[in-house]
């Protein structure tokens, strides 16, 4: 049996075009391209300032990877210890293999209470397993409540990074978006609403208000959760979190089952780690910790659905499942030059960025998003940043190698790229060898393709194309296309930590 | 076979390359970061970075606290005012408030309705500005530091720990705990930081001192 999620769900979305395609898209849209540069670029300073204030950052950081591999390495023990804790003290625990026995279990937990509604905090889980939608079809409106999810729920859209989902909205799109839509989906938005970022806040806190006071059910994601004593932990800013995790008399937590750590004092090091590389603040405004239910304070039933859908076929890659420790704080996306041009939606996945680069095609597997380990310049400046030291750079390369092989065991006629990419271990060793091999590859493939796809091919090629549609390498290798759009392109470099 | 099974199983499969006879004691955890990174005044630190988030800090002898109290919830026009159980009696100043106890318990739209909530809190971080809050007496269930819009939160300086590492370790997992860093706040437009959301938007923190002659910090 495949560890692996039969349909890949919401991890990579099924409509969107390979990356370098988006890419380019993206590339041609500045208004995206100027909102997304002067949001990384806020983002990057704040976190020097506060991560440089740490005189042992680098001993922090180093912790914090050791502690996620002592966990790793120990999970199966780890996830047992965890789920006796929380029942100990009151909650329970649900196992679900994949995205569809995660949203069976929630919406059947839902249904029992009697409620058609839920409110949402902030949760890549419940997104990457497309909760929303499948609570929808059970009849149940799920709200998202933070404050850019909402932006990206009322804007009918999808998110575009990991902390701040609508980062690629300005205020005036926000503006208009709750202008346009708080009506359908309850209170509207007051009349005459500016796009100061202080009125749009005001407009989702009335907005929301209702939706929290009445609220009898919450689903939420989790940060961590601490095996020795079932302490469960949500770090947030706006207080829709505290909201969600304290009104509702019944609490649902779907966490991915990474998220555990061996024991409480653990989490000093990730307390310390997390505010200052997500959002470049000494401590986010709120921590809410909850262990089990609490008589008199909070809900009084407590559900936590720990989910695999992918994880365990990414941790039996011994170099692959280091990116099984990342803590979401989206530090990689913002240094990163590439996402920094494209945006998020790019990469067609709820995980954008470098760690969506080598999440994602883990979690569903390389030949659901081949194009997403070449969507990097293996700059290593992700690796820099990363507070829990995952060495992106080294896992690209070698899912590049995967999906080479996944390539050719595939179909019978390798990619023009796979027979280019052959010796990729030693061309990856080489950034000038790889650009030769790309191009190469590249040029392959244009005199093949035919609208992306490769038809039945003349002469002594036919044999090697059974198959209609066999996928046309793309026409411009990613790196090609990074070296001519960087260095043709408008914008200059603005003082980055990369090259 | 049940999901837990299938989970567990495939977890054990996939880390056939970890030896049987490894612990996780085994896998070896630095600890050379430091305890903390706060001077010898963590009392003035504490304030001054609690005031990095547009928090108000005001600092006072014991004696003095019912009225600095007093003046703050005066300035802060606050009139429905909750009361946690067990906030110190002899802190509480005589005044025009209508004081809300929680013994009923307080239904939401009450406490939503409410001006403001006086509280204690269990711990506070100089490095981080934090203030932890575990519903201990004087703090209450979680509900009643969260929807009134204004905080007003008593810190004796004998709960100003130095840094985060500190704070755990005086902390109980088991009780509901929320760490507190300033206001309400969302970077979610344009990544620029807005005080107040849905968490309270106001917070006040008043630092208590001992009553005794005390160097200037
Ligand atoms: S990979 Fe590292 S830097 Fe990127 S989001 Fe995860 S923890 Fe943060």
């Amino acid at each position: 049996m495949s560890s692996r999620p039969a349909a890949p769900h919401n991890v990579v979305w099924l409509d969107a075009p390979s990356f370098p395609e988006a890419a380019r898209k993206a590339l041609a849209d500045t208004g995206l391209r100027r909102n997304l540069g002067r949001a990384t670029a806020t983002i990057r300073d704040k976190r020097l300032a506060v991560t440089g204030e740490l005189a042992d950052w680098e001993q922090l950081r180093q912790a914090g990877a050791a502690l996620k591999r002592r966990t790793l390495r120990h999970l199966d023990g780890y996830l047992v210890q965890l789920e006796e804790a929380v029942t100990r003290a009151g909650g329970t625990v649900h196992w679900a293999a994949d995205a569809a026995e995660a949203n069976r279990i929630v919406a059947g937990l839902v249904r029992a209470t009697g409620s058609t509604e839920v409110v949402k905090v902030k949760s890549m889980a419940t997104q990457e397993i497309g909760l929303n939608e499948a609570l929808a079809a059970e009849g149940i409106d799920a709200f998202e409540t933070d404050l850019a999810e909402l932006i990206v729920q009322l804007g009918d859209d999808r998110p575009s990074h990991i902390l701040v989902p609508a980062i690629h909205r300005n205020r005036a799109e926000i503006r208009e978006i709750f202008v346009r839509e708080m009506g359908r989906r309850g209170r509207p938005a007051p009349e005459g609403l500016s796009d100061d970022p202080r009125a749009l806040a005001e407009a989702a806190r009335l907005h929301l208000r209702e939706k929290f006071l009445r609220a009898r059910v919450a689903v939420s994601g989790a940060n961590f959760a601490v095996a020795a004593t079932g302490t469960v932990g949500v770090v947030e800013s706006e207080g829709n979190g505290r909201m969600c995790l304290t009104l509702p008399q019944t609490l649902i937590t779907v966490m991915g089952i990474e998220k555990v750590l061996p024991d409480f004092a653990d989490l000093e090091v990730f307390l310390q780690l997390l505010p200052r590389s997500s959002t470049g603040e000494r401590m986010n405004p709120y921590t809410s910790m909850w262990t089990g239910v609490t008589g008199g304070d909070g809900p009084q039933e407590f559900h936590l659905v720990l989910l695999d859908n992918g994880r365990t076929a990414t941790l039996r890659d011994t170099v692959g499942r280091q990116a099984l420790a990342c803590i979401r704080c989206s530090a990689c996306l913002n240094v990163c030059p590439v996402y920094e041009r494209t945006g998020g939606h790019a990469y067609g996945s709820v995980y954008p960025g470098p760690i969506g680069a080598v999440l994602t095609p883990q979690l569903v597997g390389v030949e659901h998003a081949a194009s997403l380990p070449f969507a990097s310049t293996l700059c290593g400046a992700c690796y820099e940043a990363c507070p829990v030291r995952i060495d992106i750079p080294q896992v690209l390369a070698h899912l590049r190698a995967e999906v080479v092989e996944a390539k050719r065991r595939g179909s019978a006629v390798p990619s023009a790229e796979a027979l280019a990419m052959r010796t990729a271990g030693a061309v990856l060793g080489s950034p000038g060898r790889l650009a030769l091999a790309q191009r190469a590859a590249a040029l392959g493939g244009r005199l093949l393709g035919r609208g992306g796809t490769v038809g039945a091919l003349p002469g002594p090629l036919r044999r090697w194309s059974g198959a209609r549609d066999t996928p046309a390498p793309p026409a411009e290798s990613f790196r090609s296309w990074w070296k001519r759009t960087r260095e043709g392109g408008p914008e200059k470099e603005d003082g980055h930590d990369c090259p | 076979m049940t999901a837990r099974d299938i989970v567990l199983g495939r977890i054990r499969a996939a880390l056939a390359d970890v030896p049987d006879d490894e612990s996780p004691a085994d896998v070896p955890v630095p600890r050379d970061y430091l305890r903390s990174h706060a001077g010898p005044d963590v009392v003035a630190l504490f304030a001054e970075r609690v005031a990095d988030y547009q928090a108000r800090v005001v600092r006072t002898e014991a004696s003095g606290a019912p009225a600095e109290i007093a003046r703050m919830l005066t300035e802060r026009g606050v009139t429905d005012l909750v009361v946690p159980p067990g906030f110190p009696e002899e802190l509480l100043p005589a005044g025009p408030w209508n004081r809300l106890d929680d013994h009923g318990p307080l239904g939401v739209a009450e406490l939503d309705a409410a001006d403001g909530v006086l509280s204690t809190a269990a711990v506070a971080i100089a490095v981080t500005g934090t203030i932890v809050l575990d519903a201990g007496p004087g703090q209450g269930r979680r509900a009643l530091t969260l929807l009134p819009d204004y905080h007003l939160c008593v810190v004796r300086a004998d709960q100003i720990v130095g840094d985060v590492p500190e704070a755990l370790a005086l902390l109980d997992p088991v009780r509901p705990l929320t760490f507190v860093s300033g206001p309400s706040a969302t970077s979610d437009i344009e990544l620029d930081r807005v005080e107040g959301v849905h968490g309270p938007r106001t917070l006040d923190v008043l630092v208590v001192d001992r009553d005794q002659p005390q160097e200037v910090g």
